[in-house]
Formats: C-alpha cells, sequence, structure tokens
C-alpha cells in the first residue's frame, strides 16, 4: 500500500465522522437557519469525500459531481436565505 | 511519481481533512448561530481548499486542475456570500444571540418593516 493510499484510508473515514458529526446539528438545531448552516456544511464535507474518492480510485470523472455539488450549494443556501428573510414580510 | 511528491500530497490531504473536522466539531459545540456559521464557513472553506490543492497535486493533468482550481474559486467566492446572506436572514428573523454576549452593534438600527439600516436620524420606522 503506498503512502497516499494510506493517507486516504486515513481521511475518508475522518470526514465520514465530520458528517455524522455535523447530521446532530441537522436533527437537533433550534431554529431552520440552524439546519441551513449544516446542509451547507454538509454539501463542503461531501465534496472533500468526493475528491479524497477520486486520488483513492484514481478516477478524475467525479470530480465534475464535486463541481456542480458546490454550484447546487451555493443556490440553495441563497433561496433558503430569501425565503426566510421574505417569511414575516408584508 | 517520486516518494516526496506522493508525501506532499498526502500532508495537504490530512491538513485539509483536519480542518473539516474542526469545522464539524465547531458545529456542534459552538453556542450560538453566528459564532456557527463563522466557524463552519472559514474552516470548511480552508479545509475544501486543501483537499483539493491536494488532489489536483496529486493527479498533475491539465483537465483535473483546472476543474479543482474552478472549485476552489468557486468556493472561495460563493461561501461568504451565502454566509452573510444567512447571517442576516437570521437577524432579521429574530434568532437570539449567546447569553454572554456583550455587544450588539445592529440592536435597534435596522428597519424590521422594510428590512433596511435606518439613518440614525430616522425615528418612525418601526411603527
Amino acid at each position: 500500500m503506498s503512502i497516499i493510499q494510506t493517507a486516504m484510508y486515513i481521511s475518508l473515514p475522518i470526514i465520514i465522522l465530520s458528517v455524522f458529526i455535523a447530521l446532530i446539528r441537522l436533527i437537533k438545531g433550534p431554529s431552520i437557519e440552524d439546519r441551513i448552516v449544516s446542509l451547507d456544511a454538509l454539501t463542503s464535507m461531501s465534496i472533500g469525500f468526493i475528491a479524497c474518492y477520486a486520488v483513492l480510485t484514481n478516477s478524475t470523472m467525479v470530480l465534475d459531481v464535486g463541481l456542480i455539488l458546490a454550484l447546487l450549494s451555493f443556490l440553495a443556501t441563497v433561496s433558503f436565505a430569501y425565503y426566510i428573510e421574505r417569511r414575516h414580510f408584508q | 511519481m517520486s516518494l516526496i511528491f506522493e508525501t506532499i500530497c498526502s500532508i495537504l490531504i490530512l491538513v485539509g481533512t483536519a480542518f473539516i473536522f474542526l469545522s464539524a466539531v465547531g458545529l456542534v459545540k459552538m453556542p450560538d448561530l453566528y459564532m456557527r456559521t463563522s466557524v463552519t464557513t472559514k474552516s470548511s472553506t480552508l479545509g475544501l481548499g486543501l483537499v483539493l490543492l491536494g488532489t489536483a497535486m496529486f493527479f498533475a493533468e491539465v483537465s483535473v486542475i483546472a476543474r479543482a482550481v474552478l472549485i476552489i474559486l468557486f468556493v472561495f467566492m460563493t461561501a461568504p456570500v451565502a454566509s452573510h446572506m444567512i447571517g442576516r436572514a437570521s437577524f432579521l428573523d429574530g434568532v437570539p444571540l449567546w447569553s454572554g454576549t456583550k455587544i450588539n452593534h445592529l440592536e435597534g438600527k435596522y428597519c424590521l418593516k422594510e428590512h433596511y439600516l435606518k439613518s440614525p436620524d430616522e425615528v418612525d420606522c418601526n411603527e
């Protein structure tokens, strides 16, 4: 096993663990905004996971998924923020 | 690929992973939504940038480097904007600050009816 493979086998479980830690905040967050912040963090973590997976399996195709995920995350966060701000607007 | 180059890529990706893990811990441990937003945005942006930099260095092809740089640039441009919009929306929505907060610079300065920062001599906005 090469060095980079060992590093991936260390970093992939850490990213999965941080996804589960962020899921705690997604489930119990007291307000909607907490849940949106947690979703944003989950998307960044999945982009990191995809990059590590691309290095581990030596396939460059999955990086496109990360690009689309970054685009969609920004769109989702901005639209959620817009909706929440206008909720009590007359 | 030489051994030193592979080691540098491994170190970059591991440091980025550590930052991502710290952002997850901060997301749970911080007492306040605004602190959580700050911690998550900064730390996970830095971690993601380091992981993608390590990936781009590992493959060392033009197509992969272009994609990784594109993702890094996009995340670095959009994460502060998204974080600011969430913070503004939650302040206007009335999410409480931490009980140990000393100064709230924005208290009473927003026109909560029309959602803009009012000028100091404007008094009849919130009526």
